[in-house]
């Protein structure tokens, strides 16, 4: 038995699904026989972390602070270990600039996109190579803040005038944004579990939006509204194929523990492109990461001590290296 | 959506032990969509939203929301409701214990009559059901009157606190633009032509008459006699929600809807939750008697019958003292507080903002320029600790993307500065990045156009969003850009 500082909420824009995550591992954890701390974000985090002095932490944080190295760099300072990726690995997945740049350079397939910070526009004139742009992606383009892990701020632009109202959307969530081409496809994701023999890919959940309104981002990930199919019915070298590219992207990165992967199949090429991976994906009653690691026999309990004891391991190894 | 319109930070609610609180791990994804092939299918029109996991972080006490409409109730004595409790405990606790009759207790139904009595209204006892809460109301009428597909005329915007309960019924909606004078009655009768054309008649018109959530405006003398008209002609009924009616900042008060129309067709919602608390849950619905009846039998359905505790406590307070001084007292903070709004919005908002001057109530609607997407705005003023309500909240069909309502009862003079400084930055920001993509100064849209329905969308039902006109003086805003 241990005792698990299980860490969420926060006051990212994602704290009401990370407060769920959180209350259902603290339960996993409880029924695990661990001693549950559990620690909503905030200014109070290291005092509280001193004073309850727990084994582990678990980081449940989605969005700014927990998943982007900020927590991951403080937990390493107090010598704590902590679940999931570290610090470079987290800031490389929650830069989807950054992620798709690394990508392009070790040949994975992403859609094709253009990146600009606030500054570019502000100070170097940006706007006057939107038409450039424009050009090479074809409509309609999906514009995205780099640095935002829901569906927020994400926005299709179906043509030239919808770009400026869709930027200024993007830009409320981050000073970087992307505009991407649009892949009109299947929704897949593939969550990768480290194990005994490295990181494992997990069947691929295809999210199934129930209503035919691709651009409804919300509809996504809301029972009822999307049906998720786990495993997604795809043709084996498909799911083959996605599940070699996760572990790629999962390698790249860095990533430790568990990561998600989130890839588009090309309807009209068939082929497969790496949209974003997700440093520490949802663990709430809908996130896929539960989802398939149930189709693969490992239930929620199972996952949640795994990933506890993936945290001791990598503490282990620094200490012994 | 659902915006909780009413949202009170919870206390203490992410660091609760876990203990007594296991369960069994039971979702796995095959629950899942058992769980989902079960759901009721009014459940697919009861959306979610950005808007609700947004929620969480305006919760945060370090947040200064202008997003709720909750009521200053810290200026309500303590004293008084000590003494108001100790003598519901001593005189009537057995009572107060008790279960009470669906309808609502006789005691309670005295002081509902004085509450209407104050706006000019007579009500018959019999006339009245005591509810929990205005929203009730809102819920028994669309149970008693809505069949799935059935037309409820509403406002555009409307009341957020409604778009569910309407969606959750199934009801089609169909929302009637205002100007600063309320709901326009023209463009009512229009569109109730044209859905008569159809082969549709709606089933009731919902209205905020007096001091609109959100958008702060009141319907005109003239416009009230008009619509009680058209309900009359067209034997429509129409349920008029006043709640604010007593928070009057300026200005002489307008006979209500049901005073003009003598309860034939008006049904009319009261609540206690502004003049004395929210907490109680207390409302009441009159209605005329066939539709009471069907309205009784709904209420016993959803929850037998209204808090006796609530109920007592009320008839005590309005026992001890005249409840109408600490109306008064509301209104002085109220007034302050709306004008302290005023003000800062006409010195911080860009001049392409425009709002409304509400003469009571809690809420001011703020229109922006059309390429700001209130949304997305919401979770940049987040970052600075300012949150208000986007304006889609108070549509049906995404429209009132770029407003939003603010309100003003339930932050203190500091904190409402501070938060409109901060939103007035963000939106001044925008603004001049706007300017900045599209090439020199923002190319605002003229009003006309931006309020045109887009093209994607099939059809415009009845109602376009016309921005409520400005009244804001300009001179507040000379001072700080000279």
């Amino acid at each position: 038995m241990s005792r698990v500082a299980v860490l969420k909420g926060g006051s990212s824009l994602e704290r009401q699904v990370s407060l769920r995550s959180g209350a259902r591992v603290e339960d996993a954890l409880e029924r695990l026989g661990h001693d549950v701390v559990p620690i909503d974000v905030g200014a109070d985090l290291v005092t509280r972390l001193e004073d309850t002095a727990p084994d582990v932490a678990f980081v449940a944080l989605h969005g700014r602070d927990g998943e982007d190295g900020t927590v991951q760099e403080l937990l390493a300072i107090l010598g704590l270990p902590y679940t999931g990726s570290g610090v470079l690995a987290c800031i490389r997945c929650m830069d989807k600039v950054l992620t798709k740049h690394l990508l392009l350079d070790a040949g994975i397939p992403t859609p094709e996109f253009f990146a600009f910070n606030e500054t570019a526009f502000r100070e170097l004139g940006a706007a006057k190579a939107l038409p450039a742009i424009e050009e090479r992606l074809e409509w309609p383009v999906v514009v995205k803040p780099a640095g935002q892990g829901s569906a927020l701020g994400i926005k299709f632009a179906r043509s030239a005038g919808d770009v400026p109202a869709a930027l200024i959307a993007a830009f409320s969530y981050d000073d970087k944004v992307m505009l991407e081409r649009y892949v009109k496809g299947r929704d897949l994701a593939v969550s990768v579990l480290d194990g005994a023999d490295g990181p494992l890919a997990l069947p691929v959940v295809e999210a199934v939006p129930r209503e035919e309104d691709f651009y409804d981002f919300e509809a996504r990930y809301e029972i009822g509204r999307t049906e998720f199919v786990t495993p997604a019915n795809l043709p084996d070298e498909v799911t083959a194929e996605a599940q070699r590219l996760a572990v790629a992207v999962y390698e790249l990165l860095g990533c430790y523990g568990v990561a998600r992967v989130d890839l588009m199949l090309d309807d009209s090429s068939g082929e497969l492109f790496v949209l974003e991976a997700n440093a520490i994906p949802g663990l709430t009653e809908t996130s896929l990461l539960p989802q398939a690691a149930d189709a693969a026999g490992i239930g929620f309990d199972e996952l949640t001590g795994r990933i506890v004891e993936l945290a001791f391991a990598r503490s282990a190894s620094a200490t012994s290296a | 959506m659902t915006i909780d319109d009413h949202h009170v930070p919870s206390t203490g609610g992410g660091s609760e032990s876990p203990a007594g609180r296991m369960r069994e791990p039971r979702s796995t994804s095959r629950d899942l969509e058992r769980y989902a092939g079960l759901f009721a299918s009014r459940t697919r029109t009861m959306r979610s939203s950005a808007m609700r996991d947004l929620m969480a972080v305006i919760a945060r006490p370090e947040v200064i929301s202008l997003a709720g409409g909750l009521p200053d109730t810290s200026s309500f004595p303590p004293e008084t409701l000590a003494a108001v409790t100790s003598r519901l405990a001593s005189e009537d606790s057995a009572r107060a214990l008790q279960y009470g009759p669906t309808e609502g207790l006789p005691e309670t139904k005295r002081c509902i009559a004085e509450v209407m009595a104050a706006e000019g209204m007579r009500a018959d006892p019999e006339d009245i059901i005591v509810t929990a809460g205005g929203q009730q109301v809102i819920d028994l009428v669309t149970k008693t009157l809505i069949d799935p597909g059935d037309v409820v005329i509403a406002e555009a915007p409307t009341y957020p606190g409604a778009v569910p309960v309407f969606s959750s019924y199934q009801a089609d909606v169909v929302q009637i633009e205002m100007d600063s004078d309320g709901m326009r009655i023209d463009l009512l009768e229009e569109t109730l032509d044209r859905l008569a054309r159809d082969g549709r008649t709606p089933k009731f018109i919902y209205t905020v008459p007096t001091f609109q959530n959100p958008a702060g405006v009141t319907m005109s003398p003239p416009r009230r006699r008009r619509l009680v008209e058209v309900a009359h002609e067209r034997e429509l009924l129409v349920l008029e929600d006043n709640p604010y009616g007593l928070l009057r900042y300026e200005g002489t008060s307008d006979s209500t809807l049901r005073a003009l129309d003598g309860g034939v067709f008006v049904m009319y919602l009261g609540t206690f939750s502004k003049i004395l608390s929210p907490g109680i849950r207390l409302g009441w619905v009159v209605a005329p008697p066939p539709v009471l009846e069907k309205i009784n039998l709904g209420k016993q359905a959803a929850d037998l019958c209204t808090s006796t505790m609530s109920q007592l406590l009320v008839h005590f307070y309005f026992e001890q003292g005249d409840w109408r001084d600490y109306v008064d007292s509301l209104t002085e903070i109220y007034r302050a507080r709306r004008d302290t709004m005023l003000d800062a919005l006409a010195e911080w908002f860009p001049r392409e903002a425009e709002w409304t001057r509400p003469a009571g109530g809690l809420f001011i609607w703020v229109t922006l320029p059309d390429f700001i997407d209130t949304t997305d705005l919401l979770a940049r003023a987040l970052r600075d600790n300012v949150a208000f309500v986007p304006g889609s909240a108070a549509y049906f069909d995404g429209r009132g993307h770029n407003s939003m309502r603010l309100n003003f009862s339930g932050s203190n003079e500091d904190a409402i500065r501070e938060g409109i400084r901060r939103i007035g930055k963000v939106v001044e920001e925008q603004v001049a990045l706007y300017g900045t993509l599209t090439g020199g100064r923002p190319a605002v849209v003229p009003r006309a156009a931006a309020s045109a329905p887009l093209p994607e969308q099939p059809e415009s039902p009845g109602g376009q969003v016309v921005p409520l006109p400005q009244r804001a003086s300009r001179e507040g805003r000379a001072k700080r850009r000279s």
